[in-house]
């Protein structure tokens, strides 16, 4: 333990970014920059494997409002850490356009290349470019080797899905020890879910760094009750899943106090919004719902390299571009689903040692940030989904 | 004795079950003494510690999660069904 305690002080091993950044993956991504794109895209990524591809819902159809949302999120996951080039694949007619997407990922972050279908001549002309680009920035990629890097460069983002009752004992009391160590090394961790924060207002205003976030912190969890309610009605109060109720939470505000429990114990620096990157270090917010898909999507566009997922119930989610560990709080469903979980926290509810937990499970973090891959990745599960709160046109 | 319950702060008048907790099997965890389950409790589900009458507040994680809908026996599997309101402030 005295060991690892030592390794762990020593940060990770990453890739180096011009913009400053570092990554724990070194990724060549393919984005369609509309949906009409995707499955240009997806034909790449079949003829590629190593490349991962980002499909989506969005880029053209859509409100002013969401079409923001979707530009701040696409361009957030191609400028993220750990890719280390980019390829978006657009139509040429799209709200979204294709070339200004790459533009704005290339100010800010790895090289980026656009292929309009349209201007390509069609789906299997621009299939083939988009192949041929695509290799050539494989074996780019494959010449970046990894260096050291301190702990403060990490972004970790934290979600909870499928919650049980021992969620907010187990893994996620685990994963607070775990965000207190590495905010105390500088780094940032995020802590979303505005849904699971329903209940726990008052618990982290007081948490905020200044009166004035601490008052947009209630604001915001307030507005969030206020369009539950608004769609949910008076059940509103006890929006959580059925397998929430099965496994044994009761309402929202028993679920909420187990889910902040994960962020630990730091004053909160900062509320960012959907997919928006934080300014400051240490442990933020974001707004996102608490379905797993768009707020894992959500963090990694604000820059998470990272996440830690904790649940109960069991989920085989991952996303392309970021490594996710999967943390189970019981045993039972652990060994259910074994294939799919990198952590068993469910000893906790024994009793065992906190501190031992926390250290063996930074090792891990440490372990993945400098290449080991997740089960999520082994086993191929990527999913994107953007959280845009409007309608279709 | 191994613990069937597991408490999480110390104001707590509610325990998680760590494990299906048969009736009449006493709670052992978190120092509660003299408390015998008065019926099944679900794996991870909440057993009361102490008799709670109707409106009284539940607490767990140190706060108040929701109120008694009816008067709760010391014991008792707390859950959806003697429950009411999502949090007070």
């Amino acid at each position: 333990m005295e060991m690892r305690r030592t390794e762990n002080a020593t940060g990770f091993m990453g890739y180096q970014r011009e913009n400053g950044t570092w990554g724990v993956r070194n990724h060549v991504v393919v984005i369609s920059s509309v949906n009409c794109a995707n499955g240009v895209v997806q034909a790449i990524g079949r003829a590629l494997p190593a490349v991962k591809v980002i499909t989506h819902t969005e880029g053209c159809g859509r409100a002013i409002d969401d079409g923001a949302i979707a530009w701040r999120t696409l361009t957030g996951l191609g400028r993220h850490p750990n890719v280390s080039a980019v390829l978006v694949v657009g139509l040429g007619c799209e709200s979204i356009k294709g070339d200004a997407l790459a533009d704005h990922i290339r100010a800010g972050g790895p090289p980026a290349e656009h292929l309009g279908i349209q201007a390509a001549g069609g789906s299997v002309r621009a299939t083939a470019a988009g192949i041929a680009i695509a290799r050539r920035m494989l074996e780019q990629a494959a010449t970046l080797q990894r260096s050291p890097c301190a702990w403060d460069a990490l972004t970790v983002g934290l979600e909870c899905g499928g919650s049980d009752a021992l969620s907010g004992i187990t893994a996620n009391r685990l994963v607070g020890a775990v965000a207190d160590w590495l905010v105390g090394r500088g780094a940032t961790v995020m802590l979303s879910e505005t849904t699971e924060m329903i209940g726990t207002e008052h618990i982290l205003c007081q948490r905020a760094a200044d009166a004035a976030l601490g008052e947009r912190i209630v604001a915001q969890i307030k507005e969030q009750r206020r369009k539950t309610e608004q769609y949910m009605g008076e059940r509103a109060g006890l929006v959580i899943s059925p397998g929430n109720m099965d496994g044994g939470l009761s309402n929202i505000t028993e679920k909420s106090l187990g889910c902040i429990v994960k962020g630990g114990t730091s004053p909160i620096r900062e509320l960012v919004a959907y997919g928006a990157a934080p300014s400051k270090k240490g442990l933020v917010l974001m707004d996102t719902p608490g379905s797993d898909i768009f707020s894992i999507t959500g963090m990694a566009a604000g820059g998470a390299q990272i996440m830690l997922f904790t649940t109960g119930r069991g989920t085989p989610a991952g996303f392309p571009t970021v490594p996710v560990v999967k943390i189970a709080t019981n045993s039972r469903m652990y060994e259910a689903m074994a294939d799919d979980m990198d952590v068993n926290a469910g000893t906790l509810a024994q009793g065992t040692n906190l501190d031992g937990a926390r250290d063996e499970l930074l090792a891990l973090i440490r372990e993945v940030a400098g290449g080991r891959n997740t089960r999520a990745e082994i086993n191929g599960q990527e999913m994107v989904a953007i959280h845009t709160t409007g309608p279709a046109f | 004795m191994q613990n069937n319950i597991l408490v999480i702060h110390p104001k707590d008048n509610v325990a998680v079950a760590v494990a299906t907790i048969e009736a009449g099997a006493l709670l052992v965890g978190g120092g509660v003494a003299g408390v015998h389950a008065v019926e099944v409790i679900p794996p991870h589900h909440k057993v009361a510690l102490a008799a709670m009458a109707a409106g009284a507040p539940v607490i767990k994680y140190g706060e108040t999660i929701a109120r008694a809908k009816t008067d709760i026996a010391a014991g008792a599997w707390v859950h959806t069904h003697n429950l009411k309101g999502g949090e007070q402030q």
